[in-house]
Formats: structure tokens, sequence, C-alpha cells
């Protein structure tokens, strides 16, 4: 037998590669019953990759899974299903087209017969009145009419719904991201009831506290490692933050930060969301960087979309003065161009001064791809390979080479090192400071709080409105999550 | 050797080795008779669908439920229009070669509008349009004297040492073509909306601009293809055109161009075109029926795309 | 920090009910655009010859309302899973072919050709879901193959249809015409399996979200073979009652199926991706259409010419004031 063999799940030895990309190297991890684990670590260090290996939606390159003590050997999402282990994923997965009952039927393959319908809505609407008294969602609903909000509440009360199989353990990532306060609390409070009556929870947030105050056990993870497991109590917010990584990073910029910048400098950017009550505007500066914060998904991407669009096409409300360029964060859907080189990554951005005559040149188009190879520091052997044969990190500096090697001179940044290591983001933020020097204009959205010490000033958004608005030397964790969360009365 | 590899690594070669087995296959059968004709004659006829092949290959780039269905209806009605304003007079050539283009263009355009003001997909959007320009057709080419003027019926069909004039130009416009695709800003514009429509826009790309334009340039092709095929065929008709919508679909797909947007081929709708032809050509030889003939020319599209495979979404 | 969120967050609730008030009644109006469009176009006839409106007059307009809508529920079928068929058309016409001969003459082999053919549906769906194809052009090919075949079965116009369907398809129920009784039959019983049963919600799930239908697992395999039988399926009913109205058969007696299914999906307010369909709304559209086609125009004293432009324009108008509805939705 192997030990500890009332352990719900654990994973020996995992490892899992995308590509040129090592996502886990070797991860232990296993979680009890009765116990609610924290997972913690920034973006990308693995921890949604480890999720999907419990939930059996990837399989491992290598390692061993064992399940209540059992090895599992052909472990999928129906097996994890039978097993009792449920998954509410970072991405929805409901059905937008389908109503919230139907969506219920859909996790539960023994909801059939006549009275499936029934018994499906009434399953789901006990569910959402346990975790969410007050919730107003109605069984009948159709998902796509939904706020990302409510959609997120029916996503994790299907999770804890019980026909057939067994329950033992759910996994929630990132489960308070698009709630209210109010119902984030709720949430948190039923988890803790959960485990309470002797079921397992994985949490994963970015809300620190909200792991701290709610696990029994944490783990941390950096660069697809497990770097510390200990029991909460052993934790506290300083060193969760340390063993994340990026402390040192902190203090490098702290360091390097150049004491004045240049004051009166010309307008490039003013912009005032769509849903902004009051006259706040985002302003920003030739040579300044500007941070947006607060909670992911409060309107931080809209304005940037907005102010884009704005340097095309006059908007009221938006004045931008000069050209713009963005650098995508979700690089697969919004930056990453799958069946050309590196090299025409990059020049896309730039093909009208890459031209001689009507044609454009290719020899114009290699050598801007190698002054930002160099410049940037992107490892491959040749700017003309597949844009997919570069890491994760890699393609991102590809991104950043298209928006720096243009005639761009205000650069919308949202929010970029989702997913990158933090080799590549010390060498980012030394040429975004660099470029500023130079009288660039960065807008920069973050989820991540410690990039925002590279920035002159933050705005911090909610439900789409900026709500407070400070200087570097006034910035502090607690402020921005003070904000973030609202109106603290 | 290596170049024999280089080459066989091209998707658009294929295209032509069919053609050729096609060929030879038909020239065994007939004891080598006729084998220069043939080429001739696939050539006259390959240009039509090349034409217009070329315009529905850079509509399905733009990315998937981009196409063209109003082809057919375009070619009728610009045919139709070719013919009245030359009104059998040899003066009038360049001005109805002129007319034409711009009745395909007009429609390229409306059709884009349609896309663009009621946000629906092209295939119903070209769709609703043909329906309507066929109506035009029929209500428009009805009593039409609708014979092409001698001089252009005679440069349609005119051929120098059995080499059709027609495929020489169609030759030059396809390198053309080729060079838009991928050395300037309109070619590399259309490669990345196919390939990620939002980053291209991210990346700067004018993508209202770039669609317009496809679906106009795609239309024009259909316009003065429409006018050829009156003055090749001498006369005009409502169906001059219906073979087009599936022979300019099947020439883009097995010549080497993704469904799936983003990667065009131009040198393999040449390939294909001639492997169409040829293969019709073929069939009619061994005197197959029309029955057999259709069965065959659908398994065989189904059997490329098969073979060919789908792009896997890359993660 | 937290619990002083509640009123707030009441606050936000209330705000966001009346906007998904606001969004439900946009939901209602597009439900009721299939239904509103019928209605135009019934007044309309109503207003240009009353007497029409009446059991010989419906019988006689809707003579092809039958084949129509069930050509147009096969098109949904495969629209639901994020596909399209460009072949239906030429398959109506093949199976009318096999019905005006095999199945009239050996009616053994005629059932065994046709439920083959249904085989073969499911089959393209399996082979466009396991090599990822276009259905597009998969399908475009195909509409050769039946073209061909049905050309192969019957290669001059004829053929007889067999007894039973002549006289199933002359059935004259009292009071309300046939074709109806039987769009209204054949858009309930659709209904009842995709959008009542829970495999139907499996199979509209899969146009939605496949991810997520995967994740939770089912096989997206079977849900793709078992929407492209249903297709072959209906399109052999429509094949048959084809036949079973105009008697006799010729290869091209479909072709013009396969764009009068897809805009009659289109019209019932089917969107071409996310699995939203409707089964009524698509035997509304079908029926729309088929008024649409022929009775109207002539009443209107359309000339035979422009008939086809009204068919493009009445989905072009039926498009525009769905967007304009979508944008109050916004």
């Amino acid at each position: 037998m192997p030990e500890g063999n009332a352990d719900i799940i654990r994973l020996n030895g995992a490892e899992k590669h995308f590509g040129a990309v090592r996502a886990l190297g070797g991860v232990d991890f296993h979680v009890g019953p009765g116990e609610c684990v924290g997972l913690v670590g920034h973006n990308g260090a693995g921890k949604s990759t480890l999720m999907h290996m419990v939930a059996g939606t990837l399989v491992p390159d290598s390692g061993k899974i064992g399940v209540h003590g059992d090895t599992e050997d052909n472990y999928s999402v129906s097996r994890a299903q039978q097993l009792g282990i449920r998954c509410v994923f970072q991405e929805l997965s409901l059905c937008p087209n389908l109503s919230v009952a139907e969506n219920t039927r859909i996790n539960h393959a023994s909801l059939r017969g006549l009275s499936w319908r029934r018994k499906a809505a009434d399953l789901i609407a006990a569910k959402l009145d346990e975790i969410f008294p007050g919730h107003s969602i109605s069984a009948s609903d159709i998902v796509g009419d939904l706020s990302i909000g409510r959609r997120q509440m029916v996503e994790v009360a299907r999770a804890f719904t019980v026909t057939q199989d067994r329950l033992d353990l759910v996994i929630l990532d990132e489960p308070t991201s698009s709630l209210d306060a109010h119902t984030a609390g709720q949430l948190l409070a039923f988890v803790r009831r959960f485990v309470a009556g002797g079921k397992s929870c994985i949490l994963i947030s970015h809300v620190l506290g909200e792991v701290l105050r709610n696990a029994d056990r944490i783990v941390v993870m950096r660069d697809g490692k497990v770097v510390v497991a200990d029991a909460a109590d052993a934790f506290d917010r300083d060193r969760l933050v340390t063993a994340m990584g990026g402390a040192e990073a902190r203090q490098k910029i702290a360091a390097q930060i150049a004491a004045a910048k240049p004051t009166a400098s010309p307008l490039r950017v003013r912009a005032r969301p769509a849903a902004q009550k009051d006259s706040t505007d985002l302003v920003a500066c030739a040579g300044e960087i500007i941070g947006l914060a607060g909670l992911a998904g409060h309107g931080q991407t809209d304005l940037l979309l907005a102010i884009f669009t704005a340097a095309s096409r006059a908007r009221a409300g938006i004045e931008v003065t000069a050209p713009v360029a963005l650098v995508a964060g979700d690089r697969q859907s919004d930056g990453i161009f799958p069946q050309w080189s590196i090299a025409e990554n990059i020049g896309i951005r730039s093909l009208a001064r890459l031209r001689s005559g009507v044609l454009i040149s290719p020899q114009r188009e290699a050598e801007l791809a190698a002054l930002w190879q160099k410049k940037i520091g992107i490892r491959t052997p040749d700017m003309n390979n597949n844009i997919f044969s570069l890491s994760g990190g890699n393609q991102q500096k590809a991104l950043f080479a298209r928006a720096l090697g243009s005639d761009a001179q205000i650069v919308l940044m949202d929010d970029p090192m989702r997913g990158v290591d933090i080799g590549t983001k010390l060498e980012v933020y030394d040429l975004v400071r660099e470029e500023a020097a130079r009288g660039r204009t960065f807008l920069w959205y973050t989820t991540e709080t410690e990039e925002l010490d590279n920035c002159d000033h933050i705005y911090v958004f909610k439900n789409g409105r900026i709500v407070a608005n400070l200087r570097r030397d006034e910035l502090t964790e607690e402020k921005i999550i003070q904000s973030s969360f609202g109106d603290a009365a | 050797m290596t170049s024999v590899k280089s080459l066989l690594a091209k998707p658009w070669i294929w295209s032509f080795i069919g053609a050729l087995l096609v060929w030879l296959a038909t020239i065994a059968f007939t004891g080598g008779y006729g084998a220069g004709g043939m080429v001739t004659a696939a050539l006259s006829l390959a240009v039509f669908t090349v034409i217009v092949g070329v315009g529905q290959m850079f509509v399905i780039t733009l990315g998937p439920g981009n196409v063209d269905l109003s082809l057919p209806a375009n070619i009728g009605l610009a045919s139709a229009v070719a013919m009245k304003v030359m009104d059998g007079n040899d003066s009038m050539i360049a001005v109805g070669l002129l007319a034409a283009l711009a009745c395909g263009a007009a429609i390229g355009a409306a059709n884009y509008l349609l896309i663009w003001a009621l946000r629906i997909p092209p295939i119903i959007a070209t769709l609703s349009a043909s329906f309507i320009i066929q109506s035009i057709d029929i209500s428009y080419g009805r009593g039409l004297q609708i014979k092409p003027p001698p001089g252009f019926a005679d440069f349609a069909n005119w051929q120098i040492l059995g080499i059709p004039v027609l495929a020489i130009l169609t030759v030059l416009f396809t390198i053309g073509a080729a060079i838009a695709l991928q050395r300037m800003i309109y070619g590399r514009s259309v490669l990345a909306i196919g390939q990620n429509i939002r980053a291209a826009w991210l990346a700067g790309v004018n993508v209202g601009r770039i669609r317009f334009l496809t679906y106009t340039l795609s239309g024009a092709l259909g316009g003065i293809d429409g006018a050829l095929l009156a003055g090749y065929f001498r006369g005009a008709n409502v169906d001059i055109g219906n073979e087009y919508l599936l022979a300019s679909i099947a020439v883009v797909v097995i010549g080497g161009t993704s469904v799936a947007g983003g990667k065009a081929n131009v040198p393999g709708v040449w390939g294909a075109a001639l492997f169409l032809v040829l293969l019709l050509t073929m069939l009619n030889t061994f005197g197959v029926s029309a029955g057999v003939r259709l069965l065959l020319t659908g398994l065989i599209i189904v059997g490329v795309i098969t073979a060919a495979g789908g792009q896997k979404a890359p993660r | 920090m937290r619990p002083e969120m509640t009123a707030a967050s009441l606050d936000t609730a209330a705000r966001t009910s009346a906007e998904r008030g606001a969004l439900a009644r946009a939901r209602l109006l597009r439900g009721l655009l299939p239904a509103l469009s019928l209605a135009l176009v019934l007044l309309a006839i109503a207003w240009l010859n009353p007497r029409a409106i009446s059991y010989f007059g419906f019988s006689l307009m809707l003579n092809l309302a039958i084949p129509i809508a069930l050509a147009t529920i096969a098109q949904m079928f495969v629209i639901a899973g994020n596909e399209l068929d460009l072949s239906i058309g030429t398959f109506v016409g093949f199976v009318g072919c096999v019905t005006a001969t095999w199945l009239k003459d050996a009616p053994l082999i005629g059932a065994v050709i046709l439920l083959g053919s249904i085989g073969v549906y499911a089959l393209l769906g399996a082979l466009i879901h396991l090599r990822n194809l276009p259905s597009i052009v998969v399908t475009l090919g195909m509409s050769f193959v039946w073209q061909g075949l049905a050309i192969l079965v019957l290669p001059k116009p004829g053929g007889k249809a067999p007894d039973w369907l002549l006289g199933l398809m002359a059935f004259k129920p009292p009071f309300i015409p046939f074709p109806i009784i039987a769009a209204l039959l054949i858009g309930l019983i659709v209904h009842f399996g995709l959008m009542r049963t829970s495999y139907g919600v499996i199979l509209r799930g899969s146009g939605g979200n496949p991810a997520a239908l995967g994740r939770a697992g089912w096989s997206l395999l079977k849900t793709k073979i078992v929407l492209f039988a249903l297709a072959g399926l209906f399109g052999v009913l429509s094949g048959m009652a084809l036949i079973g109205i105009t008697t006799s058969a010729d290869a091209n007696i479909g072709n013009g199926y396969t764009l009068l299914a897809i805009a009659g999906v289109i019209l019932g307010g089917g969107e071409f991706v996310g699995g939203r369909v409707s089964p009524i709304g698509a035997v509304i559209g079908a029926l729309t259409l088929a008024l649409a086609a022929s009775p109207l125009l002539t009443f209107m004293h359309i000339p035979p010419d422009w008939q086809v432009a009204a068919n493009g324009a009445i989905l072009i108008i039926v498009l525009a004031a769905r967007v304009l509805i979508s944008r109050k939705e916004r």
C-alpha cells in the first residue's frame, strides 16, 4: 500500500511540457480528506496545469496519479467524475445557449427520463440557495443572458451538486474573480462548511488574504515547481509573497528607479471610462508609465481598447495625440499569428515602414527583427522559425518587439506578463523604463501588484470606473486592495 | 535531390502532379492522339476558373466563414452587361470590359456592405445578394442581342503556337496576385486577418478596409470573367456562371489554400484548375456518363480535402 | 471590509435585474420575429387575395411546404453543431429519384438504399469531426456525389411515387389543410426531441461550448454523428414527401432546397454558430419561404423574373430587423 492511502488525490513527480515550454517540472502534490488546500503562485507558475491534471483534463508526460489510495493508469475526466473530483475552471465551462438547468444536466449523466428538467432545476436551485442565499438566478435563465458574476455563481454551484457519483474534492480556480465581496464571502463561508463536513477543496486565488483565512494548508508554486508546502498558520502575507518570488524583483526595481522624472511633458492620452460617473480622467504624458490596477475584468482592458480605437477614429471622451500600439496579454487570442515566423510576427505593425516602393522589403524586415532580437533578447537560432518554436516568455518578447519596434509613441499593455517567467519579466521591465526615459508613454494594466512599482502613477478600477488615483509614493498593496473592494465606509 | 525534396514540400505541387497524371492517363487511352490539343483546350478553359479562383482564394483566406457565393450570379450579370455595352461593336470592347469590371466590383462592394451593415455571416450575405442579382440578370438579359463583337470573340479564342493568349495574360495576372499576397501590405493584411482577426486589428491592420477591398476584388474578377466567358463561348446567358460556384471553391481548396484562413497559395489555383479541366476531359474521353462524371468529381473533392486534412487549431 | 458591501451589492442586484428584464423582452421580440414575418406574409396574401385564405387556398399555397420544412429541419440539425450542409438539396433530389424508382419497384432494396444514405450522412459527420474538416467543402463535394448518383438512378425525368406515399400526401383531413397539420407535427416532434429531451441538451451543447462538453465527459464524435444522421433522416423524409406531391422525379428536383433550407433556418431565428437553433422557428421560416416564394408574389403581380429576388430581399429584411433588435439587447 502506498503511504497516505487516505489521500483523496496524490500526484508524484508530475511533469508536463507544451512544445518548448516546461509547464510543470516534477511536482508532488496531495490533498487529504477534510482539508482545504490553498494553492498560490504567480501567473504561469503552473497552478492551472497542475489542476487540469487533478481534474483529468490533462495527462502528465510523466509521473503517477493516485486517487483514494489506488494508482490510476487511465485517469480521465469521466474517471475523475466517478471518483468524486470536480473542477471549476477559470475559463467558464457553461454553454451560453442553454439554460441554467440544462447546463446542470450536462454534468450529470444520470439526469435522464421524463422528469429530468424538473430534477435538474430543483438540484441547481437548491444548491444556489444553499451557497448564495438571495441569488435571484432562475433555473430557466439562459446562461448567455446572465452577467459574468452570475455565470460564475452558477458554475460554482453546479460543481457542488450531487446525483449518482460521489463528491469528495472540488477545485476552485479563482472562484471569486468575478464575484462582488458579498457573494465572495458567501462562497468562502460555504467552502468552510463543506470542509468541516469532511469533504475537501483546493482553493486557488490571487487574493492572498482569502487563501490565508480559508485554507488549512498552503502550497506555493513557482516556475512549474512546488517551492513550499506548509500549514496555513505557518504563513503570513510576507512569507507567502517571498515564497512566490518577485520580492527580489521588487528590491531590484526599487533600487533602479531614478529619482526624478521630467515635469511638464506634453499630454499623450486623456481618457474617461464609459461607465465613469464623475469627471475623473486618466491622464498620461510623454515619458510616463501609468498603471491600471484593480481586480481582473473591472474595465481596465475595455479602457485600453477604447484608447486603441480612439487613436484611429475620433471618440467622445478620449483624447490621443500620438500613434498607439498594443501588447496583448492573451497571446493566443489577441497577439500571435500562428502561421508566421517570428520576424513576420514582429514586422506586421510596421509594414508601411518596411516597404521599398510598393513592395515589402524582406531585407528590411529581417533587419528590424534582428535589431529587436538583440535588444530584447529573443532566444532563437533563427528569426525565420515559426513563432511557436519559442517558449511562452520569448513569444511575449516578440509581441513587445512588435510594439516597441513600431512608430508608436504610446504603448498599451494589457496584462502582458501573464504566464511569463520571472527572468523575462525583469528584462522587459528594464526595457520599458528605458523606453519611457526616451519619451514613450506606457499604459500598463496588470493584475500583479508588484509590477505597479514600475509605474509613475496608478489608477485603480472597479466596476468599469476609476475609483482611486495614486502616485507611486502613495502606493501600497493594501491601498489597492482596499480601493478594489470599494467604498469601505 | 534536395531541390526535388523542397519542391515536393510545396503544397501546390500535388495539384500539378495530379493534372499531369490525368493527362498521361488520357493520352495513354487515346494512344497519344490529341495530346497537344488537349493541353491547349485545358489551358483555355482553366483560365476562367483561375480568374474567379484567385478572387475566391483571397476571400477564403480572410478566415472561416468567408466565402463568395454570389460569383455565379455575378458572372451571369456581368456577361450580359458586357455584351449589351459592346453591342456587337468592335470599337466598344474596352468600354464593355470596363462596364463588366465595374458591375462586378459594385456587386462585391454591395456584398461587403451587407456583411458589415447587417453583421451577418458572409455566406448568407452573398447568398441573399446572389438571389437578387440573379433576378436582375434574368429580367435584364431578356430579349437582349447577346452576341459578342467578332473582334472580342476572336481575341478570347486567340492562340499563338497553340498557347491561348488569354492563358498567357492570366499567368501574368496570377504572378501579380502572388506578389501582392506575399509582398504587399494588402496581402500581408489578408493573411493576418485570416489567422486571427482580433490580433490583426490589435496589430494595427485596418480590418474593415481590407475585407471591403477583398470582396470588391472578388466581385471585380467575377465581372471580368463573365465578359471573357461570353467572348470565348460567343454569347452570354443566365446560366453561364453556374459551374463556377463549386469550381472556384474547389480549386482554392485543392490548390492548397487553407479553408481555416490565413494561408493562401496562388500557383495551386492553376494546378487545381488544370486538374479539374483535364479530369473532365479524361472522363469524357473514357466515355463515362454524366452521372459517373459528377460522382467521381465529388468523390475526388472529398478525397483531396480528407487527405489534406483540416488544420488543428494551434494552442 | 466585506460585510459592509451588502447594501451596495443589493443595489447592483436590483439594477441588473432591471437590465435582465430588458434583455428578456428583446429576446422575446427576437423569438417572435419568425412568427411575425409569417403573419405579415399571410396578411399581405389576405389583403391581395382574400379568397386564398381558405381550406383549398392553403392546401394549394402550402403544397410544397412539407418537403421544404423537412429539408430545413435537416439543415437545422447540421447548423446546431456549428456546421453547414451544402449538399442537402442534391441529397433530396437523390432520395426523390430512389423513391420514384427503387422504392416503388423493389421496396426492400429501396428502403436499404435510403437507410444506407442516412448511414453515409453519419459517416460524413464522423469524418468531419475526426479529420477536423471544413463541412462546407466536404458537403460541397458530396453535392456532386448525390447529383451524380441521382442521374445514375434516373437518367431522364420520370418514375412514379409508390401508391401508399401518394395516398399519404393526398390526405385531406377535415377543417385544417394537411400541410398545416404536418408542419405543426414536424415542428412539435423535433422541438420535443431537441429542446426537451436530456440528450437534445447535449446535442445543442455541442454547438454552444464543445470544449466544456468534452470536459464533462461527453463524446463530441457521437454528437456530430447523431446530428448528421438526423440531417440524413430528415433529408430522406423530405425527398419522399416531395415525390409524394410531384408524383414523379427528376435528378435536379431538389437543387433549390440547399439555399431554401439555410434561409429557412436563419429566418426561423437560428444562428450559424453557438448551437442557437429553434425547430418551431425553422418550420415557420420554411412556411414563410414556401408562401413567399410563389403565391404571394403571383398575387402581387410580381413577374416570375423577380421571384428569386423577392426571396433574397425577404432574407435581408428579416436579418436587418434582427440586427435592430440585437442592438437593443446590447
